[in-house]
């Protein structure tokens, strides 16, 4: 057990350095939820409930716009379709846990959870790397959610003569360039990007989600068009 | 949008997105992720938050706008020169929101 609670705790401290961005993205995604309209109760009950903060600054954005129901639940599954690649890869450290322990930590799984336990990993695996990403986990959600509360209670405060919708796409935008690792997914960038532009016309904002395909499949083609030069090359 | 359609939503984003974050750590050792998905999961935050942006700069009042007098478009591009320097979204902000009260006040 004591060796459990020291790698809980060794996850939770590596988290720190990472929460100095934790905690803004909270407090951005709140006061947009004000910003659209939305009650504090409800900006803060959003970001405890979905607790995915891209998918969340879309949706609200989309209720911004007036969009329907069932497109803004579609938008938000399909910018949260990376979770299962984080899924995937943290399974193996977790099979021997319960599901009563390891079911809530997934829910609380998140990008920054996910890349402090794998950068440690790729060092060191802990006795009891389960209990390091839970501690990483742990660490996230609770500044996460202190910063939801604090934010929804600042958002009132801010007059929408501010224009502060203007801050969704700038936000999507550092996203978007923090995303952009190599030449196939700038290219998936911009066939996304520009689809979105020529569909924006489509009823239900159904031009972002076939975006979001196009541009995902035009991200594939070209690595596989790059991995195809590269074994022609070695031959 | 307010009340129980809201908290609706809220409900259906999180079980999605809970079903997405427990896939594979529950179907361990009984399902492996196919590797055409691996490839092209890898793409969705590109291609999602740039299908997120661009019309988001160019449709200023829902019309298309590439001309100088947008200036949605002019102060997302020197947020875009910020977060390709930073990748930090509270830099991005800062800087594009001044950019966008100064071009406003102009």
């Amino acid at each position: 057990m004591q060796a459990k609670q020291q790698d809980f705790f060794t996850g939770a401290q590596d988290s720190l350095p990472i929460l100095l961005g934790v905690v803004p993205f909270a407090l951005i995604c709140s006061v947009a939820a004000v910003s659209v309209g939305l009650t504090p109760f409800e900006a803060a009950g959003m970001s405890f409930i979905v607790f995915a903060g891209a998918s969340q600054l879309a949706v609200l954005q989309l209720i911004g716009e007036g969009a329907v129901w069932l497109v803004m639940v579609l938008t938000a599954w399909v910018i949260n379709l990376r979770f299962t690649m984080y899924s995937a890869t943290l399974a193996p450290y977790l099979k021997d846990e319960p599901i009563y322990r390891k079911a809530p930590f997934a829910f609380i799984l998140s990008d920054q959870a996910f890349g402090v336990t794998m950068s440690h990993f790729a060092n060191k695996i802990p006795a009891n790397p389960a209990w390091y990403f839970y501690g990483t986990a742990a660490a996230i959600w609770l500044t996460w959610i202190i910063s939801a509360i604090a934010g929804a209670l600042l958002g009132t405060l801010v007059p929408a003569s501010w224009g502060l919708e203007f801050a969704f796409p700038l936000s999507f935008l550092a996203l978007m360039f923090a995303a952009l690792k190599d030449r196939p997914a700038v290219i998936a960038a911009l066939v996304g990007g520009l689809t979105a532009i020529i569909t924006r016309g489509l009823p239900y904002n159904l031009g972002l989600i076939l975006a979001a395909l196009l541009g995902i499949g035009a991200g594939v083609l070209a690595e596989s068009i790059a991995d195809k030069k590269m074994e022609g090359a070695a031959q | 949008m307010n009340g129980l359609p809201l908290w609706l939503l809220f409900i259906a984003m999180a079980l999605g997105t809970f079903a997405l974050r427990f896939s594979f750590i529950y179907l361990f050792g009984k399902v492996e992720m196919p590797e055409w998905l691996r490839r092209a999961l890898r793409f969705v935050p590109a291609s999602v938050l740039a299908a997120l942006v661009f019309p988001a700069l160019t449709y200023p009042n829902g019309v298309l706008d590439l001309t100088l007098g947008n200036i949605r478009l002019l102060a997302g591009i020197g947020g875009a020169l910020v977060a390709w320097r930073t990748k930090n979204v509270m830099w991005t902000i800062v800087v594009g929101m001044v950019l966008f009260w100064i071009l406003q006040a102009l």
